[in-house]
């Protein structure tokens, strides 16, 4: 469409006399010098702007040639469905407005190296049989989301087969209090390689959710009061988290189906409920979980059919359960791990234990050092007495810490008749691990 | 209210002198920097140091209480014979032995918190525990005030008395409490183990501690009744109202019997 | 003047006063005496309010006893058995009572003078003799100058230096017009200290009147001997009713004659 480039050239050029007028001389000849290189020239620009000539960003795309540049200018622009089907960068300043009306996609994104930056974008449409995301990135690769608001939208940004590409540094929230009807704040579908970092999610229905996600790296985010998870992992193999910030989710953090997960360094805090979990591990395998923060939630680790899974060197206090290890779980390893003031140690559903725990800090821990190696003298065990009564009669849980529970839990920790004989900790740490 | 706080002042600086409440101060004071030292940090302290205040604090409580009815007999008679109001000295002479022995042990587990900066760590909690303690001390002097006067002139009725009442509240009653629960498992319990704890000073006491430290894990438990309870303030109000309760009833009923009592 | 009309009082099963009736005129010095458990203590616990009378009327200087504690500012107490917060000080205790009772003191100098107890005021009162505390006592109860005063045993633990200065003491208090009650179980104290009895047995006052008159019934030369045979007399009930002097003496006298 030569017409149609012509007119952004123009435009671009008008936006430079204005600038000249400051330096005349030197303006003049760089505009002589745009003017004829124009066409081909890498960071040719289209200017949207409430004071036009261009305003609307959808004719600005349109304008645009592929690697061009579409600044848009402060304002609210009420558009959706956004198509941006070439290789363009779109820069918001002093931050527009995107508005949705409440219907379809904002952008959807189906070129390769698109970047969008600076961008408020919100209210996308709601439904039960589409995703509608305020960021929708298909098949694309070498993509740059960043520095975006997005607000009270349905999805946030949905990826879906893409290659690579980042997110970073945006903001996403929404207000639906119902898991059904709110959407996820960073979806991935069926992707390789994304960059997820510094973001900050809240109030969706999971903060960042991958599905057939290889080799993704989470990193530096925070996901917070979300309706389901902070962070829902489903069959996506490879990938790691690190150092994310998973606070008063519904019921925490998912890890199912996948392999080979390395979680560290992450902060599980405050997620509360009667299925509420710091981390939920689901046929886990091979994975890692090492030096995270588990504090304050009602149960830290939560695993069904994990196996082969290390948790290392983790600070997990004052939560409700520290471990619910389900009795399908075989060969994961507790050892490093300082299990500080937490209600109850360890939970299982089986006499049996297939799993191994060694050389943690258990601040329940009574025993005595008398070789003074720093390592108790006599095993710990984890499971308590009362932890299996709860289960038996949840609702003796209110005599929690009470003297007469104690005396129990003392009597069947020197002689356990009811507990696991084979769940204990051999070498307790007399000192907490730092 | 001059002639109250002038009661208040004397038992105060008699009681300063007699080294044992200098003494009790230093044991929470040594017991509370031993915690910390080798117990870890915050939490871990405030939790242990709960468990002994739990235990402790209402068996002193009373001994303290019972003790100073019936060796302050002769001097407590020759009082009531001077022109005041009996229900003046009550509170003179329970204010002033109590107040004491609250502070003793405030004072004693909170200089070590202070110096190892667990104040500012978890100042709240530290409070909380502070507060049931001396809360705890308060209501358990006025038992033993109580059962002094009922057993005023039978010493070892009054002091067995103490002891039994001391394990019957502190480990009996929740031993009588899991036994209902496993008895009747198959009937709806939460209002009723709920009901049940409020009536002993030293479950309420513990049931508020479970609330700051234990939150987590009683947000997992599932029944209506207990997440209602737990969840929003009720809880907490609740369990410190009925608290307060138990301190009103033990000290308006030890008046009533200072009041009526022949010496 | 101290009026008493049927006090009846009974601790559980056991009827301790049987209805008492005694009027004792103001300035009269009085010994109360009986066996033990016959009522002495709970009469005088009754008159201070230590005690609450089942059934009865005590009117103390015209004021009905009911509770109220107003009354007690003209009284003065001196226990039979004298215990204090052990590690408070003598001087300490004074003031304590003082700030209890506010009243002046007008006595407290000349009384620690005269018991000499001025070396002993700054010691813990747990490191005091028996004497001491006894004579703390008499301080305390005396000090505040009340019309009425009650001792109870009071010379139980005085050397007799201490006794001779405490009885030169309540005689002066008697000159100065003092109603005065003593119970005491060394009968020659009594005769000095005293000039009317009261003998109580078994919960009824056996007699009320002058000494002079209770030796001249019994045809005894001391009080002690007097209530000796008072206590060996088989209970009379005729003599038992709360009578008068006039009327005990004469039944009194009938008995002996």
């Amino acid at each position: 469409m030569p017409g149609c480039k012509t007119a952004a050239t123009h435009k671009t050029c008008t936006a430079n006399l204005e600038l000249s007028m400051k330096n005349i001389l030197l303006h003049t000849a760089l505009m002589t010098i745009l003017f004829l290189v124009s066409q081909s020239f890498i960071f040719a620009q289209v200017v949207v702007s409430p004071q036009g000539p261009v305003t609307s960003i959808k004719e600005a795309v349109q304008m645009a040639g592929p690697g061009e540049t579409i600044e848009v200018h402060s304002g609210i622009y009420y558009e959706n469905d956004i198509l941006i089907d070439k290789k363009l960068t779109l820069n918001g300043i002093g931050n527009p407005v995107i508005n949705g009306n409440g219907q379809g996609f904002l952008l959807i994104i189906r070129a390769d190296s698109v970047i969008v930056s600076g961008f408020s974008l919100q209210k996308t449409g709601r439904s039960y049989i589409r995703d509608y995301a305020a960021i929708l990135i298909e098949k694309s690769a070498g993509f740059v989301i960043e520095n975006n608001r997005i607000d009270d939208v349905f999805f946030g940004i949905y990826l879906a087969e893409t290659d690579g590409g980042i997110i970073r540094n945006n903001d996403v929230r929404a207000y639906d209090t119902r898991e059904a009807s709110s959407g996820n704040g960073i979806h991935l579908w069926n992707v390789k390689n994304p960059k997820i970092t510094g973001n900050s999610v809240m109030g969706m229905r999971d903060g960042i959710y991958l599905e057939f996600a290889e080799n993704a790296l989470i990193s530096d985010n925070i996901s917070s009061e979300n309706n389901r998870y902070g962070l829902h992992y489903m069959f996506s193999n490879g990938g790691q988290y690190v150092k994310n910030t998973f606070l008063k989710n519904g019921a925490g953090v998912a890890v199912m189906y996948s392999d080979n997960v390395d979680m560290t360094n992450n902060l599980f805090e405050h997620n509360w409920g009667g299925s509420a979990y710091g981390l939920l591990l689901k046929d886990i395998t091979n994975s890692r979980i090492e030096d995270n923060r588990f504090y304050r939630n009602t149960v830290a680790i939560y695993s069904e059919g994990s196996t082969n899974v290390d948790i290392r060197r983790n600070h997990i206090e004052q939560n409700g359960w520290a471990v619910n290890i389900k009795s399908n779980s075989s060969r994961n390893r507790f050892t490093e791990n300082n299990f500080i003031e937490n209600s109850f140690d360890v939970r299982t559903d089986s006499p049996r234990n297939n799993n191994f725990f060694d050389g943690n800090y258990w601040s329940a821990y009574e025993g005595y050092d008398l070789t003074r190696d720093g390592i108790g003298d006599v095993p710990y065990r984890p499971v308590s007495l009362f932890s299996m009564i709860i289960e038996r009669q949840p609702e003796s849980l209110i005599l929690m810490r009470s003297m007469f529970i104690r005396l129990l839990d003392q009597a069947e920790r020197i002689l356990p008749v009811l507990t696991p004989k084979t769940l204990f900790d051999e070498n307790p740490k007399m000192q907490r691990i730092q | 209210m001059k002639l109250l706080s002038h009661i208040i002042k004397t038992e105060w600086k008699s009681l300063l002198r007699g080294k044992w409440v200098i003494g009790y101060t230093l044991i929470f004071l040594i017991l509370t920097d031993t915690l910390l030292r080798f117990g870890g940090g915050g939490p871990e302290t405030l939790l242990s140091l709960s468990n002994v205040m739990l235990l402790f604090i209402p068996l002193v409580g009373m001994i303290y209480g019972i003790l100073y009815i019936y060796q302050s007999r002769e001097f407590v008679e020759l009082l009531l014979t001077q022109p005041i109001d009996r229900k003046v000295l009550y509170w003179g002479l329970f204010l002033g032995i109590s107040t004491p022995l609250m502070a003793a042990f405030i004072i004693g587990s909170l200089l070590p918190l202070a110096w190892h900066g667990i104040l500012a760590l978890d100042g709240g909690s530290a409070a909380l525990v502070l507060g049931l303690g001396g809360m705890l001390t308060l209501i358990f002097v006025s038992l033993g005030f109580v059962f002094g006067l009922m057993f005023y002139d039978d010493r070892i009725k009054g002091f067995g008395f103490t002891i039994v009442i001391w394990l019957f509240l502190a480990i009996l009653y929740d031993g009588l409490v899991l036994m209902l629960v496993f008895l009747f498992g198959d009937y709806p319990l939460e209002q009723f183990v709920i009901v049940v704890s409020m009536l002993n000073p030293i479950d309420l006491a513990r049931i508020l501690v479970m609330l700051e430290f234990d939150i987590s894990a009683l947000m997992g438990y599932t029944g209506a009744v207990f997440n209602r309870f737990f969840g929003q303030n009720t809880g907490l109000v609740t369990a410190s109202g009925m608290l307060m309760v138990w301190l009103v009833i033990p000290t308006w009923l030890g008046l009533r019997i200072f009041r009526k009592k022949d010496f | 003047m101290i009026e008493i009309k049927d006090l009846k009082k009974s601790f559980g099963d056991l009827q301790v006063l049987k209805g008492m009736n005694v009027s004792i005129p103001k300035g009269q010095a009085t010994g109360i005496v009986g066996p033990n458990g016959a009522g002495k203590t709970t009469l005088i616990k009754t008159i201070l309010g230590l005690v609450k009378s089942d059934s009865g009327m005590i009117h103390v200087n015209g004021t009905r006893l009911n509770g109220d504690w107003l009354y007690r500012k003209d009284i003065g107490y001196m226990p039979q058995v004298a215990r204090y917060p052990e590690n408070m000080r003598v001087y300490e205790l004074l003031h304590f009572i003082k700030g209890l009772r506010d009243q002046e003191a007008v006595y407290e100098e000349e009384l620690i003078e005269q018991f000499n107890l001025g070396p002993e005021l700054e010691k813990p009162l747990r490191t005091l003799s028996g004497g001491n505390r006894q004579k703390i006592g008499a301080t305390l109860a005396m000090m505040f100058n009340p019309e009425i005063l009650f001792f109870d045993e009071p010379t139980a633990g005085f050397d007799p230096r201490s006794s001779h200065k405490f009885k030169q003491r309540v005689k002066k208090e008697k000159e100065a017009g003092k109603t005065i009650f003593i119970t005491s179980h060394i009968m020659s104290e009594l005769e000095q200290l005293v000039d009317h009895v009261i003998f109580i047995l078994d919960g009824n006052i056996r007699y009320y009147g002058s000494m002079a008159n209770l030796l001249e019934l019994s045809s005894e030369e001391r009080l002690e001997a007097a209530i000796a045979r008072l206590m060996d007399e088989p209970l009379n009930n005729s003599a038992s009713k709360n009578e008068q002097t006039k009327n005990s003496a004469s039944t009194l006298k009938m008995e002996f004659a």
